[in-house]
């Protein structure tokens, strides 16, 4: 234990020291919420947005209103799920078509209210109406758990892969395989290093900004806390595997690149992949940042506890042993 | 008395390169054993395999009679030719990352003072010269307070004054009753640090004994040295082996006082003459045939 606290401590001592960086790990994902919480501070967007459940809308052709111009009709397959973002306005509107044919509608919300009247003026008077009531979950709220995720992405794979790749390249490693330290202890020390400093990092910016924003949050902090964790441990174990061999840095910096902006993209952090084409949600599926982003945001807004998360954790477990075992079988000092 | 390391046989083979071949040899415990050699001799991937850096091809490497294991990492100290330390660490903080890495361990603060480290301990470890430097990583190799220190090329690049500084730090620590493995491409380090050497090239030792030993052995002859200016007679009529170079004659004398009598015969000016004896280098040269490689 004492040579696993000490290069613990090392490493520590270097991520503090260096104000940069430690700089630019707090100061990217404070303004990047700010900046949307700005952006997205007026008047709701003008697109409606209704869910469909129970049917196709390009191929209801017997409800007037499903061709209506300018409004996004999704599919829907969870009826209480799709309840739910009526609630948090991220529907404007929920419509079954039944039998029987119904439709909810959020009461704060105007645009919801808009809608009603487009369906009642498209002849649909005699669809039931369910009302439902809620605050609504500002862009902003929906982006902080994808940019708290992001941000740990870039720190687990640049902060452990690239490090491990400058150590080797610079002959750091061969001289810590010189002394009695093992490649456990090493990497362990790295990796909860890492993690302190992530737990660290992300509570400072989420504090931060939930003070300037208040942010939604209806479920656990101990349950968020948890897969955060996990998805740190995850994506940790991903960049141990990146760093398992190389010694260019320009090569590793590559691949990380390689990894870290499909995730960036593609994970549903900046925008929701529901009514992307299938086969950019099968795609989003294998990456872990994926799983991080819809189990913190589940958690934060719709206040998902540990069941309902339950297959993304797993998800991310099943990922971190692959990793870490890969990462161990293939890691070499030199 | 035992050796504290014995190496047999060691092979070590790249692809399209044999770097090691078959080097034998085993060092006694409290000694200074240089390993010299060009560059691309095979020195450092010798030491390497003796430190556990690198694996042989094939041969063995034992320590205190055993297979090279954790007693050898935990008693063993190493300097490597180039290394690197993690960034941001101080004198202070690199010592003591270090230092906790072994079961046992040096006084800090003796060793601090052995390296002359006191005045730089909160100096950033990135912003050392290269004198400063070479103290630091010595003193990090010392921090088991080792058996055997193995010093791989450890004043390259270093001024002459620097050099002989770290001269005086390799002499402390010897004096200390450590086992020192040294290797360098100067000869005059390895003459005046070490007890017993062993000169490689093309993965090969070539010859090997103390430096005394093996001068005295492949010479009998000093070295007259005189400006090509001053020496007016006739190379090929100098009844002595004499070599021209850089401006300079050198007459390999058996007799001093009778290779004096001759050039004064034929007028020589001996205001400029130097007499040497023969060097490491020399030694090199005549064993191969060629001049060092740096």
């Amino acid at each position: 234990m004492k040579r696993f606290f000490a290069v613990l401590h090392a490493r520590n001592l270097e991520f503090l020291r260096d104000r940069s960086a430690l700089a630019w790990n707090i100061i990217l994902p404070f303004f990047i919420v700010l900046g949307f919480a700005f952006a997205f501070s007026g008047g709701p967007r003008d697109l409606f947005k209704v869910g469909v459940y129970r049917g196709n809308p390009s191929e209801q052709s017997d409800i007037a209103f499903l061709k209506t111009k300018y409004v996004q009709f999704i599919p829907v397959d969870n009826l209480q799920t799709a309840q739910r973002k009526v609630e948090h306005h991220q529907l404007d509107m929920l419509l079954d078509v039944g039998p029987p044919t119904r439709y909810w509608i959020n009461t704060d919300s105007p645009n919801g209210y808009v809608l009603e009247q487009m369906l009642r003026g498209s002849g649909a008077e005699t669809f039931e109406r369910n009302a439902l009531t809620g605050r609504e979950v500002r862009y902003v709220d929906w982006l902080a758990p994808g940019i708290f995720a992001m941000n740990m992405m870039f720190s687990c794979l640049f902060g452990i892969g690239y490090v491990i790749v400058r150590y080797r390249k610079n002959g750091v490693l061969k001289r810590l395989k010189a002394t009695p330290l093992g490649a456990f202890e090493f990497l362990t020390a790295q990796v909860v290093s890492r993690m302190s400093l992530i737990a660290l990092v992300t509570t400072i910016v989420y504090v931060g900004c939930d003070l300037l924003i208040d942010f939604t949050m209806h479920g656990s902090y101990i349950m968020l806390a948890f897969t955060f964790t996990l998805g740190a441990v995850c994506l940790i174990s991903l960049g141990l595997l990146t760093a398992a061999r190389f010694a260019s840095e320009e090569f590793a910096g590559g691949v990380l690149n390689v990894l870290t902006w499909p995730m960036m993209l593609l994970s549903g952090v900046w925008f929701s992949l529901e009514g992307t084409h299938p086969w950019v949600q099968k795609i989003a599926q294998i990456f872990p940042l994926t799983h991080v982003v819809n189990a913190a945001r589940a958690i934060m807004l719709d206040g998902a506890g540990f069941v309902e998360v339950l297959p993304q954790l797993l998800v991310l477990g099943v990922m971190s042993a692959v990793f870490l075992g890969l990462a161990a079988a293939l890691f070499r000092w030199e | 008395m035992p050796a504290i390391i014995e190496v047999c046989d060691l092979v070590k083979h790249y692809p399209k390169v044999q770097a090691v071949n078959g080097v034998s040899f085993a060092i006694e415990p409290g000694i200074c054993f240089g390993l010299l050699g060009p560059n691309g001799a095979g020195k450092t991937t010798t030491i390497e395999m003796m430190e556990g850096i690198q694996k042989p091809t094939s041969g063995s490497i034992f320590y205190k009679q055993q297979p090279l294991g954790r007693q050898f990492r935990n008693e063993a100290g190493i300097q490597f030719q180039h290394t690197a330390l993690p960034d941001f660490l101080t004198v202070k903080d690199a010592l003591r990352l270090f230092h906790s890495l072994y079961p046992r361990s040096a006084d800090l603060e003796q060793l601090v003072d052995l390296c002359n480290l006191r005045e730089l301990l909160s100096r950033d470890a990135r912003k050392l010269s290269g004198g400063q430097r070479q103290r630091l990583l010595l003193g990090i190799a010392l921090v088991n307070d080792p058996s055997v220190l193995f010093l791989d090329e450890p004043t390259t690049g270093l001024d002459p004054q620097a050099r002989r500084n770290f001269w005086e730090l390799i002499r402390a620590t010897k004096a200390r009753n450590k086992t020192i493995i040294l290797t360098t491409h100067y000869m005059e380090e390895a003459y005046t640090l070490c007890d017993e050497i062993a000169i490689m090239d093309h993965g090969r030792v070539i010859a090997r004994g103390t430096p005394n030993a093996l001068l005295q052995q492949h010479f009998k002859h000093v070295f007259l040295r005189l400006p090509r200016a001053d020496f007016s007679v006739p190379l090929e009529n100098f009844p002595f082996t004499v070599f021209e170079s850089d401006g300079y004659v050198e007459i390999q004398a058996l007799d001093v006082n009778e290779s004096i009598a001759l050039l004064l015969k034929n007028n020589v000016p001996l205001t400029r003459l130097e007499i040497r004896p023969p060097s490491l280098e020399d030694l090199f040269l005549e064993l191969t045939g060629k001049a060092l490689r740096m």
